[in-house]
């Protein structure tokens, strides 16, 4: 299998390539459009400021030659944000395969720190039986995974499971090929692997 | 449970590619190979892992990337790397090698603005600052090269400030806790989770499954990190979180 990683600003891509080794597979790390285009599951990692992702794709051309995928894509952290209509990082217009935006983190009490950083438990919406059991089959009913944001992307009708830090947030979203995660699987221990697999499986 | 789940964290120090963990800083004795170890505390559950390199703070040693490489290939849970790194090019090479964040400990009191420039660089989430303070008779203060140094910074206007700077997380080890196995410093670690608004990682005094769950009880701690109970296997982490979860703390089990 051809597993293309988008290579872009944003840090610690390293850790995705890693885990997708783990699985046996050896991505490749490319911001050639032919590759991306004919790669058989595309992953689009991030971790950094959303605008400088965005002002940084858009350079590029890369914004465009994402929205444009047909394959498997998965969006990880930044990369889910940057699949929205807008984020508030930077107030950035973003890929828009989502039409939703995304917001920062508001603390209502001491006890929420921004960024929420650590493992918490996500739900997944029971409406949504197909795509979940696509992406987040054999994990177990509330499976903690690895966090780290300090911007979410309100629950909305592309939902595929929540978390409840400070206010429910999209913890996974789908829209026809475009899978994605606001946390870390490549981080996220057996489960974060067991993702992973499941995506590859696609 | 909603939230963020409070993390138990094994620290691994490392001398020479080889565990160690000293008491009251001390007498060392060695305990493996930290990435062995590190997996195997990953698959009994362990949250986080942080690898301190013990020598570089004062020889001024550079930590082991090598290490770190390999710990990133090989392990599926966030880590922590520490020791010696003085300037953000030390950060640069960490990052770049696989670790997930950064813990600064001499070098942040030494130069008080490395906070700033790698929270700015790289995001707050990346920099754990490491505060070892003891409670002398005028107060707690703050210590440097290993704890043998004293400095005229207070634990608490310190801790304030590191978070001002942009920390992500304050891993705050008690100087007369560490290595007697009589519980954390609780009282302390509250009083540094009302006046600080980030995370703060209990360290120094893990003895008993009890201790923890007063670390997060009464210390108000986000995280609690522990070394030699989990090397010798006084306390099996698996064991632990089940005993918390028990005990109605949000635990990943």
């Amino acid at each position: 299998m051809n597993v293309a990683i988008v290579k872009y600003n944003a840090g610690n891509i390293y850790s995705v390539v890693n885990a997708i080794k783990r699985l046996g597979i050896t991505p490749i790390l490319t911001d050639s459009a032919d590759e991306l285009q004919n790669a058989d599951k595309v992953i689009f990692p991030g971790q950094g400021n959303a605008l400088e992702a965005m002002t940084y794709l858009k350079a590029h051309g890369l914004d465009k030659v994402i929205k444009n995928l047909r394959q498997p894509v998965l969006g990880i952290c930044v990369g889910q944000q940057l699949l929205c209509r807008h984020s508030e990082e930077g107030g950035v217009d973003c890929i828009g395969i989502f039409d939703v935006d995304v917001k920062r983190f508001q603390p209502i009490q001491h006890e929420d720190k921004v960024p929420a950083m650590g493992w918490e438990e996500i739900y997944m919406s029971d409406e949504k039986d197909d795509a979940a059991n696509v992406l987040l089959k054999d994990l177990g009913k509330h499976p903690y995974v690895y966090f780290v944001h300090s911007y979410y992307v309100p629950v909305c009708e592309n939902t595929l499971a929540t978390a409840d830090y400070i206010l429910p947030y999209s913890a996974c979203m789908h829209k026809g090929n475009f899978y994605t995660c606001q946390f870390h699987p490549e981080k996220s221990g057996d489960v974060g692997e067991q993702i992973l697999k499941n995506f590859l499986n696609m | 449970m909603k939230g963020l789940a409070k993390r138990i964290i094994p620290c691994l120090d490392v001398k020479n590619g080889e565990t160690v963990k000293g008491t009251n800083f001390i007498n060392l004795r060695s305990a493996g190979d930290p990435v062995e170890l590190g997996k195997a505390y990953s698959k009994a559950g362990a949250d986080e892992l942080v690898f301190l390199d013990i020598t570089a703070s004062y020889e001024g040693r550079k930590t082991f990337t090598d290490m770190v490489t390999r710990v990133a290939a090989e392990i599926n849970i966030p880590f922590t790397v520490g020791g010696g790194i003085n300037e953000l090019k030390d950060v640069a090479r960490l990052l770049n090698a696989g670790a997930d964040k950064v813990s600064i400990n001499s070098s942040a009191l030494r130069n008080p603005t490395l906070i700033n420039e790698i929270s700015s660089h790289y995001g707050s989430q990346v920099c754990v600052c490491a505060i070892d303070a003891r409670l002398d008779e005028d107060g707690w203060h703050c210590y440097v090269k290993g704890g043998r140094e004293r400095t005229d910074r207070g634990l608490f206007e310190w801790a304030k400030e590191v978070a001002d700077r942009g920390a992500g997380e304050i891993l705050f080890t008690s100087m007369n806790h560490d290595g007697v196995k009589q519980g954390f410093a609780n009282e302390a670690l509250a009083k540094l989770s009302e006046e600080v608004s980030i995370p703060v990682i209990a360290s120094g005094g893990a003895g008993t499954k009890e201790h923890f769950r007063d670390a997060f009880t009464l210390g108000k701690a986000d995280a609690a990190l522990a070394a030699s109970v989990f090397h010798f296997g006084e306390i099996n982490i698996s064991d632990l979180k089940h005993y918390l979860y028990n005990e109605g703390i949000n635990v990943r089990i």
